[in-house]
């Protein structure tokens, strides 16, 4: 999760962007809920403040959008991009989202993609090149080249052939959502 | 000189110099001692603590060449040799704190090893308050990283330069100013303290050793022993002090022989763990004659007196005798 | 060359490039991610030579910096909030000893109740302490302040500590300019000691000071902290000069010049202050930030003349002292003795709670309209401090103060922000 937000940052910094990651600080446990943001902009990033009002959310464990209100402050006309196989109305949330754009809300199986290609269910590379096609905001040579800059070898060619899957899977489904 | 003679002087049980081949004499003895802690200082009448800090440390000066650094914990030590504005120390000298003599060293060390100067070497010392109580934890961590620093606790059984209270280090049954006589089971309680030595020593560390200012010129073999190893090391020094003992200043060297002869305090070396070497009773001793001697135990004999208390601290020496062998096979225990 | 990294690892490269010989490792949140980056700059020999000393706490990591400072090496240490109070005595014992010893302080809160996130308690714990304090707005200000303190404490001889705000700086990942190793090298000489233990010139190091002494060398250190006023500046332009990067000094302000309000901060909070006071001057309001980048020595002069012109100044801080109120709110107002400025303290952020724009503006609006209680605490949610008051009141025993508050929230871990 964290690291999903620094690579987001590092592939806006790639464009020539400002960019700025940071957690929310919990607890360094392995496995516990966190949140991480991440602020774009074309100029320095003075603001200090956690994201309230979020243009993108990207939500990597669906286990949690029972617990916590995650679509919280979400602008109208904002991106979802949750981690799962199933459809919004099969994780239960397809009531609270209609308030938001339809073609801008999509699943993507990330864990099993990172599996597939890592043997790891590890989907922070994975979100990010569903995000980069969901969004249009990063190229996916961006999200490629973080990745390199975070991992080597083996670990980051995997992590870019999985990014380049979802990447692929998810401008398909917005093809499909497009059609319907 | 044939190293199987025994010297034995009825009396004093010391050696003269006189008697021992130059190399062998004691580092006092010779015109070239560097007199680190110079004359002048503030220490009381019959001080141990002054007495083994000046034998140790002239003999460290002397196996490193001149080349040493001392840290130096706050305590007796610290106050009376460096009373504003003078100092008595003669070589590099720092005191930072209490409790943190050991890092303070290993800082030193770290820094030495950075400038390659491995010729260079460190002490860090304490009394028994700055080792065994509130420098524990510095010393533990010391020990744990086998930084290279010889420590020296000066341990003379209570926080003297506080005006006598209990330490860990504190015999029982002993009175300080915090274990008054007072109530059925007067003076420090049985069953508490620490045996720093043998913690040193469960550290596994190259180089574990307890000596006592009876016998200086064993302390000073065991300084020039620690001296020529690296790691960190230990070596405890039982100092009496005739003011927190209540004791004649003239039987500082008496109390200290009797601690060892009566097996209270048990004179040995350890490497990596292992004892390796002890200091034979030669003749044994009942721990009375130790206990009479100082008024921290005077309640153990005035009326009605408390002989069972005197009977536990003779057990505890025996324990001490049987435990590392200190006596000789030929005589009984 | 400028990098996307975390703050915690730019500060790591930048007291690499500073060249250290000593670096003692404590961990404690959020300081954690500075001494495990040194750990590894170490041990894959990019900083050589070098000793990384795994110590057993932080009064061990103070003292280990004290022996190896006092030994002639340029040494370093890291901690936060209670690692800060646990090695508070040797804190003390390096500047009043005079060790030019450089350590991260990654701003924490203070327990009880244990809390890891980010106020300025443990900064204002030791703010007698003796040592030059620096605050960091940034992470580019927090690398280039290690560069720069460096010097400092080494031409003064007194220890200098860096504060960055813990996770809101140290785990933020933001653009970073690093400078070079020779850029470095030609700005910050090797360290010369001005004491030094030596076996070739013998001297003591703490001796005993007496009545006779010992107001002299407090004085002492005190007018070395007057000279550290002039020097602070004068370090930061030469930085400027070679790095091209304005960061350090004293204070820095923000439209201060035509401001009748004007916002006093130290550390991450002024840039969400910026932003704040971008957004109101949009209204119409004339209000600026001064921030205070020097907290010790503490800048009277150049405080006033900043704020002597403004009709109120609210001093926004991350602690307080309990049972009085602000803490800089004190020193501000010392700095404006006589002038008809009124003063306002907003105690905001304790242990982590966010500090919004949102939040900011309505309370700077309540400044401007004199609505502002003279001492108020921001975003204090007064329902569960109510219920703990009622609470104490119907029951002697009502229980610990914090598990009833975290009942009555029904916090979580998971809480998203």
């Amino acid at each position: 999760m964290v690291t999903a937000a620094e690579l987001l940052s590092v592939a806006a910094f790639e464009q020539g962007r400002y960019a700025q990651a940071f957690p929310s600080f919990g607890s360094e446990r392995t496995g516990a809920p966190v949140v991480a943001f991440c602020r774009i902009d074309e100029r320095d990033i003075r603001l200090r403040e956690p994201i309230v009002e979020p243009d993108v959310l990207i939500v990597q464990d669906p286990t949690l959008l029972h617990q916590v209100d995650v679509f919280q402050g979400l602008k109208r006309d904002g991106y979802v991009l949750i981690n799962s196989r199933r459809s919004f109305d099969d994780l239960g949330v397809g009531e609270v989202v209609q308030r938001f754009r339809h073609e801008r809300l999509l699943t993507v199986p990330a864990t099993e993609i990172a599996l597939k290609h890592l043997g790891r269910p590890m989907p922070n590379a994975v979100m990010l090149g569903g995000f980069a096609a969901l969004t249009g905001l990063i190229t996916l040579e961006a999200v490629a080249h973080a990745i390199r800059d975070k991992f080597a070898g083996k670990v980051a060619k995997a992590n870019v052939a999985a990014a380049t899957e979802a990447y692929d899977s998810v401008r398909r489904a917005m093809q499909e959502t497009a059609h319907a | 000189m044939n190293a199987s003679i025994k010297f034995y002087q009825t009396g004093t049980f010391t050696v003269g110099n006189r008697l021992l081949s130059p190399e062998q004499r004691s580092v006092q003895a010779s015109l070239e001692r560097s007199n680190a802690i110079n004359s002048g200082h503030r220490a009381c009448q019959g001080c141990g603590e002054a007495l083994g800090a000046r034998y140790a440390v002239d003999a460290a000066m002397r196996a490193v060449n001149g080349q040493l650094i001392a840290a130096n914990a706050t305590g007796c030590l610290e106050v009376f040799s460096t009373p504003y504005p003078e100092t008595s120390w003669q070589l590099p000298w720092i005191h930072s704190l209490f409790g943190n003599a050991a890092a303070v060293g290993t800082g030193i060390a770290a820094a030495l090893k950075v400038k390659g100067r491995q010729d260079v070497r460190v002490i860090a010392q304490g009394g028994d308050g700055g080792t065994t109580d509130i420098g524990f934890g510095c010393l533990s961590g010391m020990f744990e990283r086998n930084d290279d620093v010889l420590y020296l606790c000066y341990d003379n059984e209570a926080y003297m330069n506080t005006g006598v209270q209990r330490s860990s280090a504190t015999p029982h049954a002993a009175r300080t100013n915090t274990t008054m006589p007072v109530g059925p089971e007067p003076g420090a309680p049985f069953g508490q303290g620490k045996k720093l030595p043998l913690i040193a020593m469960a550290h596994e560390i190259p180089y574990v050793a307890t000596a006592t200012v009876a016998d200086l010129h064993d302390l000073e073999n065991k300084v020039e022993r620690a001296m020529s190893m690296h790691g960190a090391r230990y070596l405890h020094v039982l100092v009496p002090c005739p003011l927190g003992w209540g004791a004649d200043s003239a039987d500082t060297i008496k109390l200290a022989r009797l601690a060892r002869e009566t097996g209270i305090f048990p004179v040995l070396e350890a490497e990596r763990g292992e004892v390796t070497a002890v200091s034979k009773i030669r003749r044994r001793i009942p721990v009375e004659e130790y206990l009479r001697l100082q008024k921290r135990f005077a309640h153990l004999f005035g009326k009605p007196g408390h002989p069972e208390m005197v009977a536990a601290i003779q057990a505890e020496a025996d324990r001490n005798i049987c435990r590392f062998k200190l006596l000789d096979k030929t005589e009984a225990v | 060359m400028r990098k996307q990294i975390e703050g915690s690892r730019a500060v790591a490269e930048a007291v690499a490039l500073a060249r250290p010989e000593v670096i003692c490792a404590y961990p404690i949140s959020p300081q954690t991610h500075i001494v495990e980056g040194l750990g590894e700059l170490v041990k894959s020999g990019k900083i050589a030579p070098c000793e990384f000393v795994n110590v057993e706490s932080e009064f061990a990591a103070m003292s280990v910096a004290i022996g190896a400072s006092a030994a002639g090496a340029r040494a370093y240490t890291a901690t936060a909030s209670q690692g800060l109070l646990f090695m508070a005595e040797a804190v003390y014992n390096a500047s009043g000893l005079g060790l030019p010893i450089v350590m991260t302080l990654a701003n924490r809160a203070i327990g009880a109740p244990i809390n890891i996130w980010n106020d300025h308690s443990d900064s204002m714990s030791q703010r007698d302490c003796g040592w030059i304090q620096l605050f960091a707005a940034h992470n580019q200000e927090a690398l280039d302040l290690h560069i720069q303190a460096f010097k400092l404490a080494e031409e003064l001889s007194m220890p200098v500590m860096v504060c960055m705000d813990g996770f809101i700086l140290t785990h933020a990942v933001e653009g970073i300019d690093m400078p070079t190793q020779d850029e470095v090298d030609a700005f910050l000489p090797p360290y010369e000691p001005r004491q030094v233990l030596d076996p070739a010139e013998p001297v003591s190091i703490g001796a005993m000071v007496g009545p006779e002494a010992f107001m002299e060398v407090r004085y002492l250190a005190h007018a070395k902290q007057t000279v550290a006023l002039e020097r602070i500046p004068e370090i930061a332009a030469e930085f400027c000069d070679r790095f091209g990067r304005n960061t350090g000094g004293l204070v820095r302000s923000y439209h201060c010049d035509d401001a009748e309000t004007i916002v006093v901060a130290l550390g991450s909070v002024i840039g969400t202050l910026r932003e704040t006071v971008e957004e109101l001057r949009r209204d119409g309001m004339k209000i600026g930030v001064l921030g205070i980048s020097s907290f010790r020595p503490f800048p009277l002069a150049a405080v006033r003349e900043v704020l002597q012109g403004a009709k109120r100044v609210v001093v926004l801080e991350k602690s307080f002292s309990v049972g009085l109120g602000g803490v800089v709110s004190t020193d501000v107002r010392l700095a404006l003795e006589g002038a008809p400025v009124r003063g306002y303290t907003v105690v905001a952020g304790l242990g982590g709670r966010a500090i919004t724009r949102a939040s900011l503006a309505s309370t700077l609006r309540d400044a401007v309209d004199e609505k502002l209680e003279p001492l108020t605490f921001m975003d204090l949610d007064w329902r569960i401090v109510n219920r703990q008051l009622e609470r104490e009141a119907a029951s002697r025993r009502s229980g610990p103060i914090a598990e009833n508050l975290l009942r009555d929230v029904g916090s979580v871990a998971s809480k998203v922000s």
